[in-house]
């Protein structure tokens, strides 16, 4: 065989292995990658809202199916210091600010929100990586809370501050870099789901650090990355746009899907 | 499937007396087969990916986590060196190299499936959703097409319903996949029965229930319709038979391309991509058929 045809050969072998082998993978870096594979999750999101009305339950299970263990995941003991002195003193200065687009600015106490009508759910929790839990958990309703604080009209989304760094920017934080603190947001429509609870008990108890104390969000509909533990501030905006790097929450500013409904 | 009404015929080939030409797949067929290739593999490999963000099964609707059905993981085996264990209920078994350790530029790295086999090849749960998701729209779509075209037309049930003397020859059949001698001449035209059955199998029970699980494990989708979750006996059952099916899929697809290999493989491939396909004529031989034997 000619060189130059065996060389032309041996560049096609190589380039048909390549692309099978990374070039998947290279492809989905691209920008134009990157927007294709997010089709898959627009079509989700579309069906999934056509197919659920805003009053669809996630099942709810009896007390005999609550798991004995339920796996805690993400952070289950946040070292920041604001949040420590808050465990150090049971949470009784705790409170849960809400602010953003609505007329009455809400600042919460535990004691506060435990005075609101409250919901008690029995649910699975389906964590992304594909196990899942069964507890039992009683909050506030958010809908209570977003009605007391009254939203502007431009309101669109629900967005959840929490107490734990998930990484620092910039360099440590002693050397002046800035904590990255879990954040999550929710449409909404997802917001006055029945469903959706800022939990403070899990499975009759005051939910546990490892869970998310004092306040976690419960939405039953989507996966567990999307129930923010931790919540210290709910903050009611038009757009996501400004949150973190734009995709409306930490994980989804990593290639999570922000509609994690499947 | 009449000859007449497929295209024209390579004139050269049929001064070929010995060989018969016959258009066996219609387009839509041919297309719908190869689309289902990409996605079943993109589909296969992102699947894995996301298995191997948490490499254990379980039954029923929650995780039993120090009980399950079965895990992928490693340990230090004697003398503190890594291995791959892959545990099915109470049975274990080392797999290093392939499960739970596999070597991942040269290193030995602790994960479920090898790194060759998952897409991305490195630990990326996110991104293998995306891969995910995307391919199983597009596999869904397609899949929808070619049952339409097949119901409409008539060609799913020409082609993958046994026809009752097939039926009554399957002993037969099975005879003749032991020994690897496939039918021929005219028998060749059609599916042979273990085929036929094989490809319905898949077609409307395997597939049907992998998309019905992968839709069992959505939460939203289980709060739309709860009666499918529970169908599977709760999420993680879903789970485990989305996995299950998943494996009896890579064995059809082995033995499916080894029969395509053994059973005259250009032949084969000819008939899918261009759709014409041909059959040896044998001399003075009559229709075979159950009867006539």
């Amino acid at each position: 065989m000619a060189p130059h045809r065996r060389r032309f050969l041996r560049g096609a072998a190589g380039l048909l292995g390549a692309a099978a082998l990374g070039g998947c993978d290279r492809l989905a870096e691209t920008a134009f990658g990157r927007r294709t594979l997010k089709l898959g999750e627009d079509a989700n999101l579309f069906v999934q809202r056509l197919l659920l009305t805003p009053q669809s339950l996630a099942r709810e299970f009896p007390d005999s199916a609550i798991s004995a263990y339920f796996k805690p995941n993400g952070t289950i003991d946040p070292s920041d210091e604001a949040y420590r002195a808050l465990v150090a003193d049971q949470f009784s200065g705790f409170t849960l600010a809400v602010d953003g687009l609505v007329e009455a600015p809400q600042a919460l106490s535990l004691s506060d929100l435990r005075a609101l009508p409250a919901r008690t759910q029995i649910t699975r929790h389906d964590c992304v990586e594909g196990w899942s839990s069964i507890g039992k958990w009683t909050g506030v309703p958010l809908s209570e809370i977003l009605g007391r604080a009254r939203l502007k009209p431009e309101a669109r989304y629900v967005v959840f501050h929490c107490a734990d760094t998930m990484e620092v920017a910039g360099g440590g934080l002693e050397e002046g870099g800035t904590p990255i603190r879990y954040y999550e947001s929710i449409e909404l429509t997802d917001a006055y789901h029945p469903q959706t609870i800022l939990a403070y008990d899990m499975n009759g108890k005051a939910l546990p650090v490892a869970h998310g104390a004092p306040l976690r969000l419960r939405l039953e509909r989507q996966l567990g990355y999307k129930m923010a533990k931790y919540v210290m501030r709910v903050e009611v905006v038009a757009s996501l746009a400004r949150l973190g790097d734009g995709q409306g929450g930490y994980w989804e500013d990593r290639g999570y899907e922000w509609y994690a409904g499947i | 499937m009449s000859v007449s009404s497929a295209p024209a015929q390579p004139a050269e080939d049929q001064r070929d007396s010995a060989r018969l030409w016959i258009f066996r797949h219609p387009l839509v067929i041919r297309l719908a087969h190869w689309i289902n290739v990409v996605c079943l593999v993109v589909l296969l490999m992102s699947g894995l990916q996301i298995f191997n963000a948490h490499p254990a099964l379980y039954w029923g609707a929650a995780s039993t986590f120090d009980a399950p059905a079965l895990a992928i993981t490693s340990d230090e085996g004697a003398g503190g060196t890594p291995r791959g264990i892959t545990q099915i209920g109470t049975h274990t078994f080392d797999t290093t190299g392939w499960l739970g350790l596999s070597a991942v530029g040269g290193e030995p790295t602790e994960r479920a499936f090898p790194a060759w086999a998952t897409l991305p090849a490195g630990q990326d749960l996110a991104t293998g959703r995306r891969w995910h998701f995307l391919f199983a729209w597009a596999f869904v779509i397609n899949g929808l097409i070619y049952l339409a075209y097949g119901i409409g037309t008539g060609q799913l049930r020409r082609r993958l319903i046994p026809d009752g003397d097939q039926i009554r020859d399957i002993g037969g059949s099975i005879r003749e996949h032991l020994t690897l001698h496939f039918p021929e001449g005219e028998e060749a035209r059609r599916y042979n029965v273990l085929q036929k059955l094989t490809y319905l199998v898949v077609v409307l029970v395997l597939l049907p229930i992998m998309v019905l699980a992968g839709l069992a494990m959505s939460p939203g989708l289980d709060a739309a319709f709860p009666f499918l979750t529970e169908l599977f006996g709760g999420r993680q059952s879903a789970r485990s038979v989305h996995f299950i099916v998943a494996n009896l899929l890579v064995l059809f697809v082995i033995i499916h391309v080894l029969l395509v290999l053994l059973s005259g493989f250009w032949n084969n491939m000819r008939g899918m991509i261009t759709g014409w396909f041909t059959i040896r004529r044998i001399p003075g031989a009559t229709i075979r058929t159950g009867e006539s034997r």
